[in-house]
């Protein structure tokens, strides 16, 4: 299989060959810093625009509907055409509001959602990050991002926003312990928390063939905490149209608006993106014990397309769920969390740690 | 009904009668109080449901009109006439605290004629802004726009009302109130508010998500339908009908059409009965279908609000074939229908007919059987029987709490006593009940319609005798219909003249959204919107 | 200029001389190509991407949600991104009876849209007060109160005419100018002139 680590070692020696000298590294390190964000900042933009129109085009067709159509070729430019729009919106400045905290909140949303996606393995050597506790990491800087929500609830001195916001704070604490205990399933079973080790751990089959059924029992919490995580429906409560307008988000326009918006599609490749390294394999391709074309063939395709396909295959899951189902009340989704998810994801993970103990995985 | 006026005179004896369309017993002022708590109260009468209260200025006096029936008794409807003693200041006692009912009922009549109501616990204006000038529907309104010009200004003191007091000495005072504490949150939901299917106003206090309180603010779609109706003949008046509920246009027409017909005496041809009672049903099922939709809508699932608006574009198929409209029908006329029926509409029809059971199940699937729905709607906004009587919930939403109450049983008209149907009753008195109600009753009408549809007659689709001018005898006139949301009811007063001296609409959704405050107590917010949503109302019905 | 509407004739189109005449004024005033350009990339976008703010009082209102709903589909053009709260809608349509107690509420919610905004008047009773224009408290026309850029008429409108509606207001915006003033400043203008007692409360 192809490792990008080949392209970016090549750059690297290139940038190093060009100076010469040891003393320039740090422009190097600059260099590679600049190339690397513009990069991530690139490729969240388009990803958030394929996401919108993914989303628009599926709900359409579980709606018997066509979605957009008369933009571009398949509605394809439709996403373009709503960033143009988005970009020369007016920024509404309101008056008894918190100006700062009002101004900080999207950029915290949109920071911690580019800095999680910064650490998702690509590809076979393309990652940016890769430290011991990756994954620890990534749990810790989602977190993050709920405070921007309550910020934007709280700051906008709106009833709405803050009903909104204090939903939204409710809820990420609550999914946060289910979503992390279904991660620590898994790490239990791997052995470590390195993002890159947890993916090279799964060459010889997926965590969640291997991991028995608390892999997959682990797997639906994460997707159902993740969910939730995401703020969307059945768990879209921080916004919930039809009884908060917008929720969290009413007294933002244009740009700042527009970050949330796609903070939100982002952060939804994002978890599917976790899950997909974390049960699916990530970047590893599908191999089938004994069939060695298969296999052969299936090591063809590029590392970074296994790894963005799972990915979208486990959004196209998480969008089926918002269209599909009713919205739950916050008494409900907090009950169902504390009182059903995260006491079978303590006993999921003492089984798995027997599992593990005992050798019985594969 | 020799019977009935012995026992109210035994009760009332100042009272007199007058016999109509129904009978009128008119009784004074200051024995109507004590006279309404028998009405209710005593067992020969039992007259439990307040089925309108009609605000009437008869230019030397100033009164109002109620009308009662009984559930327990087999009374006809009955009518109470009482006159306030000061045209100028004038007082009537209220009934608010025997049927809740009145409470908003007795606010509009003040709001349209200055009728000030003793005892009322809340007289504040119900349509019309608190700086409004005049009282429109008092013969003697200035109409001057300088008065009322339109004032951009936002509404100050909501939370101030006043109710007037009678001591023992029989003095009135006004003793000001306040509708919500200085330390209650108050939420505002609406009028701009994707739930509230309208233009309606709530303003909720709430304790964290719990709701306390909901004062209900209407008014934002008020066009004075009944001010504008006595400045029209009466052909010409047919038109608001469809108006108010969009969602019933068929069966509020029939309605009006009905009530001017029982004035003039004037036979509808068999083929146009036939023709308005499938018309009516298919209207019942598009505006469930309409509700359906609405209410997975509003609790998140919008995936079966697309189902539910596929089907109903069918229906409207059928309708724009016929009547060359989609919404604002305008199909039935003084005796008959406007035009004949489209050569293509049996068979559309029966294509129709043919899909919906398979669309049911659908529906099902998608929604009603899904467990989330199901927490959401089952054991939410309770309204048990007996309140569902005493504040007049007619129509899917009383059925919802077995409140037997289908007009369409209890006086039949049209072609309703020919063909075979169920009253579909729940006993859940839930949110989830009523709900299932209208899920039923679509299954009900297309019974009907299946039972009607290949036996429509040849003949006249309008009675040729109808006249050219239509003037209506001296007298009043009530007529009901069950229309998709409840118990529509029209009075018509008129002065023999060829515009209605009164016309008032006794709409449904006006008592729907009376018991709000009732059944969000004790609920979260986000039950209000469920509540609101399984109760279905429509908010032009609601301020016509 | 960029006028058309795909698959849309403009024979298709009624009023004509209207957009031809705000054409002209364009070309008359001139820019440079660069910024010309750039206009008509912001007026591609902002004409493909009109979300409107979920308002409807009436009938019309329905008829606005069948318009969404399947058979019709308005999210084929990208207006189907429906938002609850004024500050992210572009256009607001005024569906059904304006009445005196709304009045100012529709104001409030027009002045919290974020520039730049639009208004549509549609179907009878918001384009002139319809059949209920005698009523003793309705707003004879949604123009009375707001700057109106598009009326649609009808009792409620077809969604076909809802849709033509919608491609006029694209038109209009097709026309409008980003950089160095646009053309609604003058619309903001002509309804000051016609109601000079609303001048500094817009």
């Amino acid at each position: 299989m192809f490792d990008f680590g080949v392209w970016t070692s090549a750059i690297n020696d290139f940038l190093v060959g060009l100076f010469h000298n040891p003393q320039y590294d740090w422009l190097v390190t600059l260099i590679e810093c600049v190339i690397i964000g513009v990069l991530v900042l690139l490729t969240y933009t388009v990803l958030a625009l394929f996401y919108i129109l993914y989303e628009r085009k599926l709900c359409a067709w579980f709606q018997c509907r066509l979605g957009p159509m008369r933009v571009g070729k398949w509605g394809l430019l439709q996403v373009f055409a709503d960033m143009f729009k988005i970009l020369i919106k007016e920024l509404i400045s309101l008056k008894n509001t918190d100006k700062f905290l009002f101004k900080l909140a999207p950029y915290i949303v949109i920071t911690s959602s580019v800095t999680m996606l910064a650490c998702l393995p690509w590809g076979r050597g393309l990652q940016i990050i890769n430290f011991n506790i990756g994954i620890f990491f990534v749990l810790a800087v989602s977190s993050v991002g709920v405070l921007g929500i309550l910020l934007a609830g709280w700051a906008s001195n709106n009833k709405y926003t803050l009903i909104g916001a204090m939903r939204s704070g409710a809820q990420m604490i609550s999914y946060e312990i289910s979503l992390g205990l279904a991660i620590l399933t898994i790490v239990l079973l791997a052995g470590t928390m390195n993002i890159n080790e947890l993916v090279l751990a799964q060459e010889d089959g997926w965590f969640i063939f291997k991991g028995h059924i608390p892999a997959i029992i682990a797997f639906l919490i994460y997707v159902v905490a993740a969910t939730a995580e995401t703020n969307r429906g059945p768990f879209d409560l921080p916004e919930a149209e039809h009884e908060l307008t917008a929720g969290y988000h009413t007294e933002y326009s244009g740009i700042h608006f527009g970050f949330f918006y796609l903070a939100e599609y982002l952060n939804l490749f994002i978890v599917s993106g976790i899950a997909s390294l974390m049960f699916l394999g990530g970047w590893m391709p599908l191999h089938i014990a004994g069939w060695e074309q298969f296999n052969a063939v299936m090591d063809y395709i590029p590392s970074i397309v296994w790894f963005v396909l799972k990915a979208f295959f486990i959004s196209y899951i998480i969008i089926w769920f918002k269209w599909t189902f009713p919205r739950v009340r916050i008494d409900q989704m907090l009950a169902f969390e504390w009182k059903y998810l995260m006491p079978l994801s303590l006993v999921n993970i003492v089984v798995m740690a027997v599992l593990v103990a005992y050798n019985w995985h594969f | 009904m020799r019977d009935i006026k012995t026992i109210i005179s035994k009760v009332c004896p100042s009272a007199t009668f007058e016999e109509g369309d129904t009978l009128l017993v008119t009784v004074p002022e200051k024995e109507w109080h004590k006279f309404a708590e028998n009405l209710k109260n005593n067992p020969e009468l039992g007259f439990d449901v307040l089925s309108a209260v009609v605000g009437v200025d008869w230019k030397d006096s100033i009164g109002v009109i109620y009308y009662l029936t009984s559930t327990t008794h087999a009374w006809d409807m009955i009518s109470v006439k009482v006159v306030a003693e000061d045209r100028e200041n004038p007082m009537i006692h209220t009934v608010s605290d025997l049927w809740k009912v009145a409470n908003f009922q007795e606010r509009e009549v003040y709001d349209f004629y200055g009728i000030k109501f003793i005892n009322h616990p809340d007289m504040r204006r119900f349509f019309l802004r608190n700086d409004w000038v005049g009282h429109p529907l008092r013969k003697d309104y200035d109409a001057n726009p300088d008065l009322n010009p339109i004032r951009m200004t936002d509404e100050i003191n909501e939370d101030d009302t006043v109710s007037y007091v009678e001591n023992e000495k029989g003095e009135v005072k006004a003793v000001p109130g306040k509708v919500f504490g200085e330390d209650d949150y108050v939420v505002n939901i609406g009028p701009q508010h994707p739930s509230t299917h309208g233009v309606m106003r709530f303003r909720a206090s709430i304790d964290g998500e719990m709701v306390k309180k909901v004062d209900v603010v209407s008014g934002y779609i008020h066009r004075g339908i009944e001010k504008l109706c006595e400045g029209l003949m009466y052909p010409q008046t047919l038109h608001y009908t469809d108006r108010m509920d969009y969602m019933s246009a068929h069966q509020n027409r029939h309605c009006l059409c009905m009530c001017i017909e029982k004035a003039l005496g004037l036979e509808v041809p068999e083929r146009a009965l036939y023709i308005r009672t499938i018309m009516d049903e298919l209207m019942r099922i598009s505006s469930h279908l309409l509700s359906f939709g609405c209410t997975a809508m509003d609790l998140g699932a919008t995936t079966a609000f697309f189902y539910g608006f596929r089907e109903r574009e069918r229906v409207l198929d059928i309708f724009e074939k016929t009547c060359g409209a989609r919404m604002s029908l305008n199909y039935n006329v003084i005796g008959g229908v406007m035009a004949d029926i489209h050569p293509d509409f049996v068979k559309d029809v029966h294509a129709f007919l043919d899909i919906m059971p398979a669309s049911l199940k659908e529906y099902h699937k998608v929604f009603s059987g899904n467990v989330i729905a199901q927490n959401r709607l089952k054991k939410v906004g309770y309204l048990s029987k007996e309140d569902a009587i005493n504040y007049c919930i007619t129509g899917p939403s009383g059925r919802g709490s077995n409140w037997s109450n289908d007009c369409r049983k209890k006086h039949p008209y049209a072609l309703y006593d020919q063909v075979e149907f169920n009253e579909v009753l729940e006993d859940g008195c839930d949110s989830f009940s009523r709900y299932m109600v209208r899920m039923r009753e679509i299954e009900e009408s297309c019974k009907i319609i299946a039972q009607l549809i290949d036996k429509i007659p040849e003949g006249d689709i309008r009675n040729p005798k109808t006249p050219k001018l239509i003037k209506l005898p001296a007298g009043r006139w009530y007529q009901q219909v069950e229309a998709s949301r409840g118990t529509f009811g029209v009075y018509i007063e008129s002065d023999g003249g060829k515009n209605p001296y009164r016309m008032h609409f006794q709409s449904p959704c006006f008592n729907l959204v009376g018991v709000m405050d009732l059944c969000c107590r004790g609920y979260m917010i986000a039950d209000l919107i469920t509540i609101g949503a399984a109760l279905d109302f429509v908010i032009p019905d609601i301020d016509r | 200029m960029g006028v058309n509407i795909k698959s849309m004739k403009r024979e298709d189109f009624k009023d004509n001389e209207y957009i031809d005449k705000l054409v002209e004024e364009l070309n008359a005033t001139g820019a440079n190509v660069a910024v010309g350009k750039l206009d008509e990339l912001i007026n591609w976008g902002r004409a493909n991407s009109l979300w409107p703010l979920c308002f409807g009082t009436s009938c019309c209102a329905i008829e606005f949600m069948c318009l969404g709903a399947a058979r019709y589909d308005m999210a084929r053009f990208g207006f189907e991104v429906a938002r609850n709260s004024p500050r992210q809608a572009d256009y607001i349509m005024v569906q059904g009876t304006i009445v005196h107690r709304m009045a100012p509420a529709l104001r409030r919610l027009y002045e919290q849209l974020a520039e730049p905004k639009y208004v549509i008047a549609c179907g009878a009773c918001a384009v002139s007060g319809g059949p209920f224009v005698k009523s003793y408290c309705v707003v004879n026309g949604v123009d009375r109160i707001l700057p109106v850029d598009v009326y649609i008429p009808g009792c409620p409108p077809r969604p076909e005419a809802m849709f033509y509606g919608l491609m006029q207001l694209q038109r209009k915006i097709k026309v409008q100018k980003f950089f160095g003033g646009a053309n609604r400043k003058e619309k903001i203008q002509d309804f000051f002139a016609e109601h000079p007692e609303e001048k500094g409360k817009l």
